[in-house]
């Protein structure tokens, strides 16, 4: 069989998103945020939630993240999307709300918002995009920067004497009685992929169900950043970033449960 | 017994090169070309298409969202 044979309208596996807008991301090649916005538009249309989704976009370079999915959006301050998303999802209880943040916008200068938003169990989803640097600005360091990480803020590697301990945010969060579904995702391989959709469209179906706060987190990539090759900044990543962020469920609970001492 | 072949579109303007998709690849199909788009960037194409099964990764892992794919059942 030809190539040609195949290339039928029948024979379609894999396409685009209809929720993604026809145009060029801006991002560099190899980014995560791509990735992962693909994954929210994919969930959103398979879901059939487009008309009742409202995003909060951030400051950071997904800062243009509604030029690309084909949803209603608010763009919000640096680091303050969770405490936009709290006016939106209480004026709007029955919409989908959402907000989508880098770790300098979240565990930076937004870290009172989000811990505050969670803490009050707000009904929405938080996408939080771990890249261990702020991208935008130039890859400085971000509170989650690993230890001895160069960034161009650190230039000889971070130093937690010097500058503090790398943040866990979604070990923080999972603390609070707010959040009932906390959990730490990646992007860098097709499995990956399809495991942080299913964990997108399980934050999505809690906050359907009104369960509190879902926080979903995504180990990513900030390859030219980090000065490295797309393909290098993945292997990187597993090296050095998942010893300190392990993958996986952190909570998986009704709102207002105590928390397990384990 | 009935094979399933794959084929890939990529589309040339929207690919950056970033090589996630040719690393993916678990037969080898794809790779970057010698050419480059409008923008500069050595896109993603079928070197090997007769390997290709449609397994899809390639285009799951492309954060562009420049691949589609197809699959169908060959009658040996
Ligand atoms: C109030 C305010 N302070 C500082 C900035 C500068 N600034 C823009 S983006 C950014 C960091 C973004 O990093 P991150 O949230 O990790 O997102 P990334 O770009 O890595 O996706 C900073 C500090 C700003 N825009 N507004």
């Amino acid at each position: 069989m030809e190539t040609k044979d195949i290339i039928k309208p029948e024979n379609l596996v894999y396409g685009k998103s209809e929720l993604l807008i026809d145009t060029i991301m801006h991002y560099c090649p190899g980014c995560t945020h791509g990735v992962v916005h693909k994954l929210i538009a994919e969930a959103i249309g398979e879901m059939g939630i487009q008309e009742k989704t409202i995003g909060i976009a951030p400051v950071g370079c997904s800062v243009f993240a509604y030029n690309y999915i084909d949803i209603d959006w608010q763009e919000a301050a640096h680091g303050r999307a969770p405490a936009v998303a709290t006016g939106v999802v209480r004026l709007n209880p029955d919409k989908f709300v959402f907000t989508y943040q880098g770790d300098g916008d979240l565990a930076s200068i937004g870290a009172a918002e989000i811990i505050h938003a969670c803490n009050r169990g707000e009904n929405m989803l938080v996408i939080f995009i771990n890249n261990g640097i702020y991208g935008m600005t130039g890859g400085q360091m971000a509170p989650t920067t690993i230890e001895n990480m160069v960034t161009s803020t650190t230039p000889c590697g971070r130093d937690s004497e010097l500058n503090g301990y790398p943040l866990k945010m979604t070990d923080l969060v999972a603390q609070l009685p707010g959040t009932s579904y906390v959990t730490r995702q990646s992007a860098q391989t097709a499995a990956a992929v399809r495991k942080c959709k299913r964990a997108l469209k399980k934050g999505i179906q809690n906050v359907l169900d009104k369960k509190g706060t879902s926080f979903v987190e995504v180990i990513s990539t900030c390859n030219s950043g980090w000065k490295m090759t797309p393909v290098q900044a993945n292997k990187w990543m597993e090296e050095n970033m998942f010893p300190y962020y392990p993958l996986g469920d952190l909570k998986d609970s009704e709102k207002g449960e105590p928390v397990s001492k384990n | 017994m009935a094979k399933v072949k794959g084929a890939v579109v990529v589309d040339v303007e929207v690919c950056k090169g970033c090589d996630l998709c040719v690393q993916t690849c678990p037969e080898d199909v794809l790779a970057l070309h010698r050419e480059v788009n409008s923008r500069g960037y050595h896109y993603s194409f079928m070197k090997n298409p007769e390997s290709c099964t449609g397994c899809t990764n390639c285009a799951v892992v492309c954060p562009d969202t420049c691949i589609t794919v197809y699959r169908a059942k060959v009658r040996a």
